[in-house]
């Protein structure tokens, strides 16, 4: 009975959402898909799609450390000003203002055509062991999108930690727990809590932001397209795909993000 | 294409001739920098014919050209979109949805490349089929159009967020007046709405004052852009995109302070948002 009650449910929901003017919509939709991919070139694909798979592939890796990595340094940052000391709390609230303030563009070629070029004239750096990853591309793509992250979300941490009621603090204390045991177990937790929704959201704009290192030769799935459109002199087709994908990779992000959002208690504070 | 040409082999060779080789290997990169280019720096980028100064200045004044006009198309095509949104019929609601949705999911970068090649493509087409000839369009209108396409649909949101937050009384309170809808807008739900939209507003405003920058991608002049043509030719690199970034800055904090005035503008009469907290 249930079951047959829950399918009913799904029905009367589909068909309450699926109303005549929406099935016309839909199909205005698929007739353009369609009509993009019999009319587009499309002959281009068999040669770049491994390119392509590798391209998508390093967005992902580019994107996921630099939202962990970001994340780790964000935490330090919101808590030096929700509670630090004055020598604390200003110097991270500078760091967020200016990673805030300027452009992520601006940031990534400051770090790597300014400190790149800054770095070859010290004789001392150049034998040093760090110096094959400086001559490439990417750690200062990660490094610029790491920082960004980390500015953005610190501001967010901030108000996450601040968010976390006092009561719950000292109860943790009253319990005998230290104040290591007390942020990692009560104040960090519920912090982390209070700041996913927003997380899901800065992830999203991190992931768009990770295009912007195929301007410093790192081969993104942006950096395939471009390449895919001298080779070809195509216009549109690369460009709809990517959005295609980017699409795709963001309506992956918010359907995860909204599952582990749901297995979180949602009575807090 | 205009995609950024290579550099890397141009800033990172491996034997760079340098002024400020710094012989002891003891000797920091903060240290040999200030003390090499004190002078070069201020040099480099006065002002005038054979500093850099002004071609930046003129760059930011492109970038601020462009953010106001796109916040202001953003704003028309936001207000526009909320009302459909709020009160359109259901075709006009799910294309809405689709618009606000698709311009979100995709990176802007990607976003001022298709409607830039799309929209000049477009307008050509139309131009050669009414007759007339085909035209170059201006870099700072295509720069807004871009800008303001994709910046309306997230004023879009902020807007239709703004508008629900308004006490629904107000609105019924008008309509028993009798105002016209121009009016009931005009006098009650723009003004309304405006101290809940101010805040979302501004950081769109910041926003786009930084999208600016990624216009240099498609070969716009502005700041960002100049600045690259500045580094490029003076080698320069650290110092420009610094003195760039600066510039930005300071724009941002500017702007923040003018938003504190506006909105505590907007929110006269209301209680100030310490008690309101």
């Amino acid at each position: 009975m249930a079951n047959e009650a829950a399918i009913i449910n799904v029905v009367a929901r589909t068909s309450l959402w699926l109303q005549p003017h929406r099935i016309v919509l839909i199909l205005i939709a698929l007739g353009l898909v369609l009509s993009a991919a019999f009319f587009m070139r499309w002959d281009w694909l068999p040669q770049y799609y491994e390119m392509g798979l590798i391209g998508i592939w390093r967005s992902l890796w580019i994107l996921a450390v630099t939202c962990i990595l970001g994340f780790l340094l964000a935490v330090p940052l919101g808590l030096a000003q929700a509670t630090g000391s004055f020598w604390f709390a200003a110097p991270a609230k500078v760091f967020c203002t200016v990673i805030r303030g300027t452009p992520l563009l601006i940031q990534l070629w400051l770090l790597y055509y300014g400190l790149g070029s800054l770095f070859p004239q010290y004789p001392w750096i150049r034998g040093s062991w760090m110096w094959p990853y400086l001559r490439q591309a990417w750690p200062y793509g990660v490094l610029a999108l790491t920082l960004s992250f980390a500015g953005y979300e610190g501001e967010v941490m901030r108000g996450a930690f601040a968010g976390v009621p006092k009561g719950q603090l000292e109860a943790a204390r009253a319990f005998g727990m230290s104040r290591w045991k007390a942020f990692r177990r009560i104040w960090l937790p519920q912090a982390i809590y209070r700041a996913l929704p927003t997380l899901t959201g800065e992830t999203v704009l991190q992931l768009k932001s990770t295009p912007l290192v195929a301007t410093i030769s790192v081969i993104d799935i942006f950096a395939v397209s471009s390449k895919v459109r001298q080779d070809t002199y195509l216009t549109y087709e690369p460009l709809l795909l990517l959005a295609l994908i980017y699409m795709t990779i963001t309506g992956i992000l918010v359907f995860a993000f909204g599952r582990i959002e749901a297995r979180i208690p949602n009575k807090i504070g | 294409m205009p995609l950024l040409p290579d550099l890397s082999q141009a800033c990172l060779p491996p034997t760079q001739p340098s002024a400020v080789r710094a012989s002891n290997p003891g000797a920091t990169l903060i240290d040999a920098f200030l003390s090499a280019s004190a002078a070069g720096i201020i040099e480099l980028l006065s002002p005038n014919a054979p500093g850099w100064g002004g071609t930046l200045l003129v760059g930011l004044l492109h970038s601020i050209e462009i953010a106001l006009g796109a916040t202001c198309l953003g704003l028309l095509i936001g207000t526009c979109g909320a009302y459909g949104k709020l009160y359109g019929g259901p075709v006009v609601r799910d294309l809405l949805v689709v618009y606000t949705t698709i311009v979100r999911a995709v990176p802007e970068l990607v976003l001022i490349l298709l409607l830039y090649y799309a929209g000049t493509d477009l307008i050509n087409q139309a131009l050669t089929a009414m007759g007339y000839q085909r035209v170059d369009i201006s870099g700072l209108a295509a720069g807004i159009a871009v800008l303001g396409f994709v910046q309306g649909a997230y004023s879009t949101e902020v807007i239709r967020g703004a508008i629900l937050a308004i006490p629904q009384g107000q609105i019924e309170a008008a309509r028993a007046y009798g105002m016209s809808p121009g009016l009931l807008l005009r006098r009650i739900t723009l003004p309304a709405m405006l101290p809940f939209a101010i805040p979302g507003l501004a950081n769109l405003w910041l926003i786009a004052t930084k999208d600016t920058a990624l216009l240099a991608v498609v070969g716009f002049y502005e700041l960002a852009l100049a600045t690259r043509q500045a580094a490029g030719v003076t080698k320069a690199y650290f110092t420009f995109f610094f003195a760039a970034g600066v510039l930005y800055l300071l724009l941002s904090l500017f702007s923040n302070l003018l938003i504190g005035r506006v909105e505590a503008w907007s929110r006269r009469g209301m209680p100030s948002l310490k008690e309101a907290r």
